[in-house]
């Protein structure tokens, strides 16, 4: 299993986890796994909605401490 | 203690000149010195090329000579770097001469990197160089109306770009007196308008009320003659394409693997390069997760310059970098707002007016005091 890449998102605004979260995706290779950190509570929503839009899929979600963790694997 | 600082935007000016200014003695005396090494002779104050596109600043009034903003006691050289030995504290030019440092400030920038995208060179429009900008502003000069449509890729430098592009769009379109003829389609990556949820919130409703249709999830996948077409799988029919392409850091930073995509991992607040104690990293080659744009520069610059001089003198850096972002947003009509926000507290902006306008008009003119470290 390829090293899972962390997109730490906490504390940001803007771009914010969603548009850092595209950004990691053109970086990695099909299979890789990301885990998005994010502060933000939206997130946890919009990153699975994007997500199954494009075809890639969800692992995991899940909120720790305040902080929301969204597991994702690139499917294409 | 040789500190060498590699990129002339401003990020890389802002910091020379503030620790020139910090460091006067030192300098004076011979002990110290700041060397910064660049790939051009010219400043370009970037936001300009904005205006530029719709024919509201010549490109001239977007330059001044580097060394006019430099303090004197800083040794320029337009010698872009081609390698970094990090482990060896020097990098190496294109002209062959080697540089040595005790601490290198990295701030190459970053660049829209449209061939990301199959077919975006040669169907859209885009204005994040010179040639592009003025291209543009010669294509919507011949343009007569129909469907216009505006895309954006992740990431990009100046979050509110897209935004400004459309408002400044309609009011090109209105003062050509053919905005009746146009049918403006926005589109952005995300589930909203902008990446800044108040913001989106603002604008979504300015959108409806000036008749500019808009599609959300929308990351540009191929752009055909006159068709573009999302990685969600749907498509836009277009007459113009105005695009902000997906951007890089610079060639060199990949060439030299020091990070994916030419960003390099930075420390979020202390700003140094992940692993690397001598090594700081400013603006937009940072991969921190934070808005690409020239406040970001600015607000670091000023924090690192503070901690390079104090690390020289007492060998502790005191401050931490805060993540604050100021962000103009033009908004047509003659009105402005902005928005500011740093790592903790999120962004508030408030209604446009007239008053921010003139403001951001004023500043287009004071950057150079800033980029000479004087605001």
């Amino acid at each position: 299993m390829n090293d899972r890449k962390i997109v730490d998102a906490k504390n940001t605004f803007c771009p914010g986890p969603l548009m850092e979260l595209i950004a990691s995706m053109k970086q990695a290779e099909v299979g890789d796994e990301l885990e998005v950190l994010s502060t933000d509570e939206g997130s946890a929503n919009d990153i699975p909605e994007w997500i199954k839009k494009v075809g890639h899929q969800v692992l995991d979600s899940f909120d720790e401490n305040g902080v929301w963790h969204v597991i994702v694997r690139k499917e294409k | 203690m040789k500190v060498l600082v590699i990129g002339g935007g401003m990020g890389g000016t802002i910091f020379a000149n503030n620790l020139a200014r910090r460091m006067r003695k030192e300098l004076k005396a011979g002990k110290s010195s700041i060397t910064m090494l660049s790939a051009s002779d010219q400043h370009m104050y970037q936001p300009g090329l904005l205006y530029v596109a719709v024919g509201k600043m010549q490109p001239s009034e977007m330059y001044r000579d580097q060394t006019s903003l430099l303090e004197p006691s800083i040794r320029f050289e337009v010698d872009p770097v081609t390698t970094f030995d990090l482990d060896n504290n020097y990098v190496i030019a294109k002209s062959g001469a080697r540089y040595d440092y005790d601490m290198i400030v990295i701030a190459t920038g970053s660049r829209a990197h449209a061939e990301s995208i199959p077919g975006l060179n040669e169907h859209a429009l885009q204005f994040y160089t010179e040639p592009d900008a003025v291209a543009m502003y010669k294509q919507l000069e011949k343009f007569e109306g129909g469907k216009v449509v505006v895309a954006v890729g992740v990431p990009h430098k100046c979050p509110m770009a897209p935004l400004e592009i459309t408002f400044m769009l309609v009011d090109y379109f209105k003062q050509r007196g053919i905005w009746e003829k146009v049918d403006l389609h926005y589109t952005y990556p995300i589930g909203r308008v902008h990446s800044l949820e108040p913001v989106a919130k603002w604008a979504a409703p300015e959108f409806e009320r000036l008749g500019i249709q808009y599609e959300t999830f929308f990351n540009m996948k191929e752009v055909t003659q006159n068709t573009i077409i999302s990685e969600e799988g749907s498509e836009q029919a277009f007459d113009l394409l105005v695009t902000i392409p997906a951007h890089k850091g610079m060639q060199v930073i990949e060439d030299n693997g020091l990070g994916v995509s030419g960003f390099i991992a930075t420390d979020r607040q202390r700003l140094n390069m992940e692993g690397r104690d001598n090594v700081f990293v400013l603006g937009d080659t940072t991969n921190i997760p934070i808005s690409k744009a020239g406040s970001t520069a600015h607000y670091e610059a000023e924090v690192l310059a503070e901690n390079v001089a104090a690390l020289a003198e007492s060998g502790i850096a005191p401050r931490n970098y805060d993540g604050k972002v100021f962000c103009f947003i033009e908004t047509g009509e003659g009105k402005a707002s902005y928005a500011m926000f740093d790592y903790q507290n999120p962004p508030d902006p408030k209604a446009p007016t007239a008053g921010v306008h003139w403001f951001k008009t004023a500043y287009n003119k004071m950057y150079w005091a800033s980029a000479r470290g004087l605001l």
